[in-house]
């Protein structure tokens, strides 16, 4: 009952909280505020691909090819910008199923290895051909959002805090078919793959599709992060989505845990608030891979179960008797 | 005579140089406990592998109800009806009791994402859910359903791994030495949850090292050593076997 009433009041607070937040926010934090949106959903999307166990180190060059295709499907074909995207999000999908094929033929760290060079080809692809990938120095002039009205807000995309909005449904919504998958059946066969492979495989489960599975849907949110980057900012280049970035999202996952579905989400949120508000206003900023080694190192060292376990631990101490409502939020 | 409900002929299987299996071959009737024994490296849980698609063999069959399914992939032997338990503890450690059961539901209640997304596989996991209990219950870990599967005692472990096998409703359940570290008194009890499975019309074939249970156990013993075939016959016959009491006590010296 309590918890239903928490659910009750709290997403429409939580909505509410997020509808206002740009309001507090200088222009700048505006945009910061976007880059964050799309990269939790960058970083939910990494959690998912995570749930069987294989870790990635080319998430980020898919998240590139969501934004390339859709921005050249949007300046090549002329396609309509909101489709363009989803569009974008399929053709990440389906680079991801071609490159399951030889990727999963390993596991653990050779498939993380694995991983890495299938993204560094695909990342020498845009800068060998310049035509359609522009080369070293990328598309330019991306067909923005066109604007709309909706009746009670009209979006005009110049403005970071229409883009906010938009970005804020997209994510939303995502994060909602993730949340889905993860609690059903799939996402039980997932955790089933991750803990056990042989085991589930004698129980019947097809474990690589399981794994291509899992890779596949994260690479399609991926992709669609990417495909709203590359609309926002109205360029995309290979140096955008190097290694450097990855680090990033894996920092992002680690530091906040992964073993809750919103872990990674901290992470990416405390990190960027970190980033942006401590290291920019004391002039830092040149030194934020330095930063986040230490911040990556410290947070292994000292708070191995990651930033959740902390929420974990204050949630249990709150709940007090719903211990076993804490243990099935685990689940 | 029909065709033999599960059929293993010159199985052989060769590591390298090393012969583990060398043309084996028996066969198990429907509905029946049979035992496959033999000393240390006879090639027991090799032929165990071959036939739980784990391992693919050298050269021979392994055919079920005259099919052949020898060199399917694991998940597609599973999918045939014959479900295999492992050594040790191997469970899904970090899951809870109920959602390990779960998982063995799977082949049953294939889930679907755009299903699970949607909300349309309410009566799936109402039915798996159901399957599942009805497997806890079976083997008694029903009132542990919600706690760690990880946490739990050695012999509820075991158990649990095979109600997980029994969860995914087979034909043919593979025991791999599931009396392994147990006291008698867990022996008994597994001894008896045996009988009871075997009466609902699963056909077990049960690899294991202790006697005492081999013995009261099994319908049928087919008897391994050096990868070979040496005998097969009911308990009596082969507890008083002297090719068999020679491999076990004879062959001490190879073995060691």
């Amino acid at each position: 009952m309590r918890n239903r009433a928490l659910h009750i009041i709290g997403w429409p607070a939580l909505a509410a909280a997020l509808i206002a937040l740009p309001y507090g926010l200088s222009f700048s934090q505006q945009e910061v505020l976007v880059f964050l949106t799309i990269n939790v959903l960058l970083v939910a999307s990494y959690r998912l691909l995570t749930l069987t166990g294989e870790w990635s180190l080319g998430h980020v060059v898919i998240m590139g090819v969501g934004a390339y295709a859709s921005a050249l499907y949007t300046k090549e074909l002329g396609i309509y910008v909101p489709i363009s995207m989803i569009l974008g999000a399929c053709t990440a999908a389906l680079v991801a199923m071609l490159l399951s094929f030889p990727l999963f033929r390993m596991k653990g760290f050779y498939f993380l290895i694995g991983s890495f060079a299938a993204g560094e080809i695909i990342r020498l692809l845009w800068k060998r051909f310049r035509d359609p990938f522009g080369g070293p120095k990328g598309i330019k002039k991306i067909d923005p959002m066109p604007d709309f009205d909706i009746g009670i807000y009209s979006f005009d995309f110049f403005e970071p805090i229409s883009y906010y909005y938009l970005a804020l449904v997209v994510v939303g919504i995502c994060l909602w078919i993730m949340w889905r998958i993860e609690r059903s059946p799939v996402g039980l066969t997932f955790h089933a793959v991750h803990w056990q492979d042989k085991l589930a495989e004698a129980a019947g489960v097809n474990v690589r599709a399981y794994r291509t599975l899992a890779f596949v849907i994260a690479s399609g949110f991926a992709g669609l992060s990417g495909a709203l980057l590359a609309h926002y900012i109205g360029t995309v280049n290979p140096n955008s989505f190097d290694i450097e970035m990855m680090v990033f999202v894996l920092t992002w996952a680690i530091v906040g845990g992964t073993a809750t579905f919103y872990g990674p989400i901290i992470g990416a949120i405390v990190l960027t608030i970190l980033n942006e508000v401590v290291l920019r206003e004391m002039g830092f900023e040149q030194m934020r891979p330095l930063i986040y080694g230490l911040l990556l190192i410290c947070s292994v060292l000292f708070l191995p179960k990651g930033l959740e376990s902390v929420v974990q631990k204050v949630l249990a101490r709150r709940n007090g008797s719903g211990a076993a409502a804490a243990g099935e939020e685990q689940a | 005579m029909t065709v033999p409900f599960l059929e293993i002929s010159g199985l052989t299987k060769r590591f390298g140089g090393l012969t583990a299996v060398d043309g084996l071959g028996f066969k198990v009737e429907h509905g029946a406990i049979h035992g496959l024994i033999g000393p240390n490296g006879a090639g027991k849980t090799t032929t165990f592998n071959m036939i739980s698609g784990f391992y693919k063999p050298t050269a021979g069959q392994v055919r079920l109800r005259g099919e052949e399914i020898s060199g399917l992939k694991m998940y597609e032997v599973a999918r045939r009806g014959v479900v295999r338990t492992f050594q040790h503890s191997t469970l899904f450690a970090e899951l809870t009791v109920l959602e390990n059961a779960l998982v063995g539901t799977h082949m049953s209640f294939r889930p679907n994402v755009f299903a699970a997304i949607i909300g349309w596989d309410a009566e799936d996991r109402r039915g798996a859910r159901g399957r599942a209990e009805e497997a806890l219950d079976f083997f008694g870990l029903l009132g542990h359903a919600h706690e760690r599967a990880g946490d739990l005692p050695h012999g509820h472990q075991r158990a649990l791994g095979m109600a997980v096998a029994m969860a995914a409703h087979p034909d043919v359940m593979l025991l791999d030495e599931p009396f392994t570290g147990m006291n008698p008194e867990e022996t008994n009890r597994m001894m008896a949850l045996m009988f009871k499975l075997r009466d609902s019309g699963v056909t077990i074939l049960i690899v294991e090292h202790d006697m005492h249970a081999v013995m009261g156990l099994c319908d049928r013993i087919t008897v391994m050593n050096f990868g070979r075939f040496l005998t097969e016959g009911v308990p009596q016959e082969i507890r008083t076997h002297p090719d068999v009491i020679k491999a076990y006590l004879g062959g001490v010296r190879h073995v060691a």
